[in-house]
């Protein structure tokens, strides 16, 4: 029975098809090993045993009476990043402020997997409102790295990346503002998608920067990945910022990628992204990528992006302004925590007593941040340069894809660091979205796919695939070829060499 | 309660200052859905059934921008000979406030849909006054608050307060102007006129209920004097929320006497917000502005931007209505109004009134006749615009029906007009309910007048004799006795009848 | 080099509804000014000519129908609500006015 958290979710799902398993078997299989080490692992701040296991039994009355099954990836399990609202279950976004909080209603990507029969087994830790690289900005605590339980895996979404890669949900749900899909990919040795900005709803997505916030996969292989971005993606009418256009066929470019063939597709390695305050292992593994890239016959040259060094900068007042904004409705008014209210204060300091109470330090100092950066006299050296970066950064994009057809880099600069180690540090943790926010920033799709261990350390390492928006496709193409030549090379799956997990916390 | 201000006399305000003026008015779009999201706005539903996770402010939630709600905003422009903006984007303006949702309102900041504009309003005496249009811009109300505990059910000395978010939401659009100078005296004849101008114009396009009352349409006045030697404006206040015609008049007349008085007497005028008080026509002192609000605008990153195609803004041109002043032209000339006549009409309030009213089938003389006396009164009387009597102007025009084919006489018609404002139903109910029906029936009337003609002889007599003015007497008597339920021009034909056979 | 002060702090908390400690004072005013100063750099780039912006996706005239959609029910509305009285949701006492 454990075999099942095993396998893919491709798998799982021919399976179930199958009537090999049923979708409650794999369900339970993946709540048992929830219950079995996530103790140690703190993925899961929800667990919906009862929603879980109900959705599954629908699954398998449709294949037992032999309906047309909903999609691909029916009585598929998978582990919902927190910052999504889930109706009647509870949406905390990392936050005390939003403690026991039960929204009214389903995000679109939430309805879209319930329709598409995906099996929702509970919601996963993130740091506070998806501010962090490291998930310990989490007021619930922080989510461990299963490849070694003193380091975080990644953030914000570290708990659906550490969730698939300790074999507690086999896909998950992430969201990218910065990097928060990616960058935790890459430390858990797992696929992350960042999809093209208005490829999948944000309706039901708690707001952290609006213009930045994207939805995306996280799975262990990047068929999988491709399979749940076909269920999630495509237009809303709900979100001003949907695309209305198909979905890019990304599952039929994953498929193309699996015969590991790459002849004809340009690659370019971004000049800027390398040198001091890279890891060396980090580097090697890159390295080593860009020349498996080439041996499945893709030309790589190297392109010049000479703003991306601007990008951390910039993100780093659009962010937080935007979220000093995004965030002004948690007030203690209409929903969420109220402190204070003893009958001797006003509204006004109820609210302030509430916000300071319920936000965390990284919320805070981010809001104060956005705050100054948007106030008269300071707009236009602050946020204005900002967003005129964010021009600079998209048209070193559009040159660059002129010559090549996708861009690659490490994912982040160096592999899982020490749980605490940055956390009095800001500008450090800042760091690890390096080479990830300007994707972010111009809204094109970026992969992380895993390229092996770190030889100094052990620890797993990210390639970041970058392509053009609403070509999400060539990511997918991209990252299979490469992801069955790594694996034919070291002889598996990356992650199935994370270490069995035992009682050591 | 704010201690008294000295005031100076208007007439000593205007020889020593130039007031300049400057009106904000919201106006509440009448679309059957909020600016960004599909809940209704209709007025009055239980509190918080017309909301949504959007319009509550819930996490996660979205907005999506109402096309009439644009539509609306583009015809507004065009009416207010505005430029319409190529290419424009919602900004959000960021400020606490309990009965804001998201706690920013989405609102549009440095590109507004509409700008540069004018609208040429009428005075009194036929003068035609142009103010300069700066803006029109779109954005949303915001919920409604009642303040609980405490003595007066006012903000302050409340001990909590209950929110409703119907309203918010609902799409506004607010109708800046230049400084309007150089009104000298008229100055706050000029306000009044320019809102009463703007609301038939809103009417007119049909894109808001106007009523003032419900605040579907607000005005806040900003008021300032200038020195008659001075170069530059003087410190003005803004009054909020003026919330009737006469009551726009009265706060400028107010502001410019307060304000002279200040000046005179040596001190300063604080830049500030003020209330006006309905009761006694002054205003009060409310939030001070010396210290600028930082509203930290910025582009709304879940909005696109608004751009309309020259086409579409063409389209819509099309379906302007008629300019406001070639109106009042076309509205004199088919009525045959004089000057005086015409300029009553509209400082009642009435033209939109009166035109629905013929429309509904009444003639020109009669409906003009119902709204500028009997209605204007009854208006005057309950405290409310003409516009917020409780009759349509299709009760209005099937009362004159009534009239004219003598089932009712003009007194018995007041009455049922009273019952229809006192909400007793219909005119047709009204006349059943009170039994307000004309004596119609001959027999009746003549049982009546043959016993007033006994009675009086003598006046018989000298109606025999020729003199038929006479008859008068006698129809009074007859009116008497059947308690005004008669039509008198019958009961003198049955007289003559009577006394002549 | 900026250098926000802590009076400045005190403003910002104060703007965003921050009831913060005298110790966060001094925190942040020094983390803001490390990470202003680091930030500060986006403005050697941002030339007049470059063009600011604000959407990744160049989308325009996202309308929808001026149609009713069914919304939450007042039960739904106010399920969350710290504190709710007679259909509405109640809040402490509300100074000053707008």
């Amino acid at each position: 029975m454990t075999e099942l958290t095993k396998l893919t979710a491709a798998e799982l799902a021919e399976k179930i098809r199958t009537r090999e398993v049923s979708s409650v078997e794999v369900t339970q299989a993946h709540l048992d090993r929830i219950a079995a080490v996530d103790d140690h692992i703190h993925a899961f701040l929800h667990v919906d045993t009862e929603g879980a296991l109900e959705a599954a039994r629908a699954v398998d009355g449709d294949v037992a009476e032999g309906r047309e099954l909903a999609s691909p990836l029916a009585g598929v399990p998978l582990a919902l990043k927190d910052v999504l609202t889930t109706k009647g279950i509870p949406t905390t976004v990392g936050s005390k402020t939003l403690e026991g909080w039960l929204p009214p209603y389903d995000a679109t990507v939430t309805r879209k997997l319930r329709e598409a029969g995906v099996v929702i087994l509970g919601k996963t830790n993130m740091d506070e409102f998806a501010m962090g690289s490291s998930t310990e900005n989490s007021a619930y605590g922080p989510t461990h790295n299963p490849w070694d339980h003193a380091r975080i895996p990644g953030g914000s979404g570290g708990g659906s990346s550490a969730s698939i890669a300790a074999f507690e949900a086999p896909l998950a749900i992430g969201t990218d503002t910065g990097g928060s899909i990616r960058q935790p990919g890459a430390v858990t040795g797992t696929v992350g998608v960042k999809p093209t900005y208005g490829g999948v709803s944000r309706y039901g997505l708690v707001a952290f920067s609006s213009s930045l916030d994207q939805a995306g996969p996280c799975a262990r292989t990047v068929l999988d990945a491709a399979l749940l971005h076909e269920v999630i993606g495509g237009h809303d009418p709900f979100d001003s910022t949907s695309i209305d256009a198909p979905v890019p066929p990304v599952v039929a470019a994953a498929r193309q990628g699996l015969s590991g063939d790459l002849s004809g597709v340009r690659v370019g390695v971004v000049k800027e992204f390398g040198g001091d305050g890279y890891q060396s292992g980090v580097l090697r593994s890159f390295e080593a990528a860009v020349e498996q890239l080439r041996a499945l016959g893709a030309e790589v040259v190297e392109v010049s992006c000479p703003h991306f060094t601007y990008a951390l900068p910039a993100y780093y007042l659009i962010a937080p302004s935007e979220c000093s904004s995004n965030l002004a409705r948690f007030d203690a008014m209409r929903y969420g925590l109220r402190a204070g209210d003893d009958g001797t204060h006003s509204a006004e300091e109820v609210m302030s007593l509430t916000r300071e109470k319920g936000f965390g330090a990284e919320v805070k100092r981010r809001i104060m941040l956005g705050t100054y950066a948007l106030s008269s006299g300071y707009y236009d050296a602050y946020y204005g340069s900002a967003q005129k970066v964010r021009t600079l950064i998209s048209r070193d994009f559009d040159s660059a894809f002129e010559k090549v057809d996708v861009l690659v880099s490490p994912t982040t600069p160096t592999t899982a660091f020490k749980i605490g180690e940055r956390v009095d540090d800001p500008m450090a943790m800042y760091l690890a979205d390096l080479c990830t926010i300007p994707s972010n920033l111009a809204g094109n799709a970026a992969m992380s796919v895993p390229s092996g261990l770190s030889d100094e350390d052990g620890l797993p390492v990210g390639l970041q695939i970058m392509a053009p928006s609403l070509a999400d496709d060539r990511l997918y193409r991209v990252g299979a070829a490469y992801e069955v030549a790594r694996d034919a090379a070291a002889g598996g799956s990356l992650v199935h060499q994370v270490p069995e997990l035992g009682g050591n916390k | 309660m704010t201690a008294l201000a000295e005031l100076m006399d208007y007439d000593e305000v205007i020889e020593r200052y130039d007031p300049v003026l400057g009106l904000e008015v919201h106006v509440e779009l009448n679309t059957d859905t909020k600016m960004f999201c599909g809940c209704p706005t209709t007025f009055g539903g239980e509190p918080n059934t017309q909301v949504c996770p959007t319009c509550l402010g819930l996490p996660g939630s979205l907005p999506v921008v109402n096309g009439k709600g644009v539509e609306s905003a583009i015809r507004i422009g065009l009416a207010l000979n505005c430029e319409i903006a190529g290419w424009c984007r919602f900004a959000r303006k960021n400020y606490f406030y309990p009965d804001q949702p998201k706690n920013f309102q989405t609102s549009q900041y440095d590109e507004p849909i509409a700008f540069d504009g004018h609208l040429d309003v009428t005075l009194d005496d036929g003068e035609v006054v142009r103010v300069e249009i700066e803006r029109a811009h779109m954005e949303e109300d915001t919920g409604k608050s009642l303040h609980m505990g405490g003595a007066t059910g006012r903000i302050h000395g409340a001990d909590y307060s209950l929110l409703d978010y119907n309203r918010a939401g609902v799409p506004l659009i607010e109708i800046v102007t230049k400084p309007i100078v150089g009104t000298g005296a008229r100055a706050a004849e000029v306000a009044r006129a320019y809102v009463t101008t703007l609301r038939a114009l809103m009417a007119a396009l049909d894109v808001s209920d106007v009523r003032m009352d419900q605040g579907s349409l607000r005005c806040d006045a900003n008021v300032s004097l200038m020195a008659k030697d001075a170069t530059e404006f003087g410190t003005r206040t803004e009054t909020k929320n003026v919330n009737s015609l006469r009551s726009v008049e009265r706060a400028v007349r107010y502001e410019m006497s307060r304000q002279g008085a200040l000046l005179a007497g040596g001190g300063t005028v604080k830049l500030e917000t003020r209330h006006f008080q309905e009761s006694d026509g002054t205003t009060s002192a409310g939030r001070a502005k010396e210290t600028a609000e930082d509203y930290r605008y910025f582009p709304e990153p879940d909005l696109v931007p608004v751009a309309p195609s020259r086409e579409w803004v063409e389209e819509l041109r099309k379906t302007l209505p008629e300019d406001p002043t070639e109106r009042r032209k076309r509205i004199q000339r088919e009525w045959e109004l004089s000057d005086e006549e015409l300029r009553d009409l509209f400082n009642a309030g009435a033209v939109e009134l009166v035109a629905s009213t013929v429309d509904a089938g009444a003639k020109p003389s009669d409906a003009r006749g119902w709204w500028v006396n009997f209605l204007a009164q009854e208006a005057n009387t309950r405290e409310v615009d003409l516009a917020g009597l409780a009759i349509t102007p299709v009760q209005v025009a099937k009362v004159i029906e009534l009239v004219t084919s003598g089932e009712l006489t003009n007194k018995l018609a007041r009455e049922v007009v009273r019952g229809v404002l006192d909400g007793e139903g219909e005119p047709a109910e009204v006349v059943e309910k009170r039994g307000l029906k004309v004596v119609s029936d001959d027999s009746a009337l003549l049982a009546a007048v043959d016993e007033a003609l006994a009675s009086q002889p003598d006046i018989a007599d000298k109606i025999r004799g020729g003199k038929v003015q006479a008859a008068g007497a006698i129809v009074g008597a007859v009116m008497k006795a059947t308690k005004g339920q008669a039509d008198a021009k019958r009961v003198r034909e049955l007289i003559i009848e009577r006394v002549g056979s | 080099m900026t250098n926000i002060s802590r009076d400045e702090v005190a403003h910002l908390a104060k703007l965003a509804r921050l009831a913060v400690t005298d110790d966060e004072l001094d925190v942040f005013a020094g983390q803001l000014d490390q990470i202003l100063d680091s930030v500060a750099k986006v403005s050697e780039v941002a030339a007049d000519d470059i063009p600011p912006t604000s959407h990744a996706v160049p989308l325009t005239n996202v309308f929808r129908e001026d149609v009713v959609r069914p919304g939450l029910s007042q039960e739904q509305a106010l399920s969350g609500a710290p504190a709710a009285e007679e259909g509405r949701f109640r809040v402490p006492r509300i100074l000053g006015e707008e």
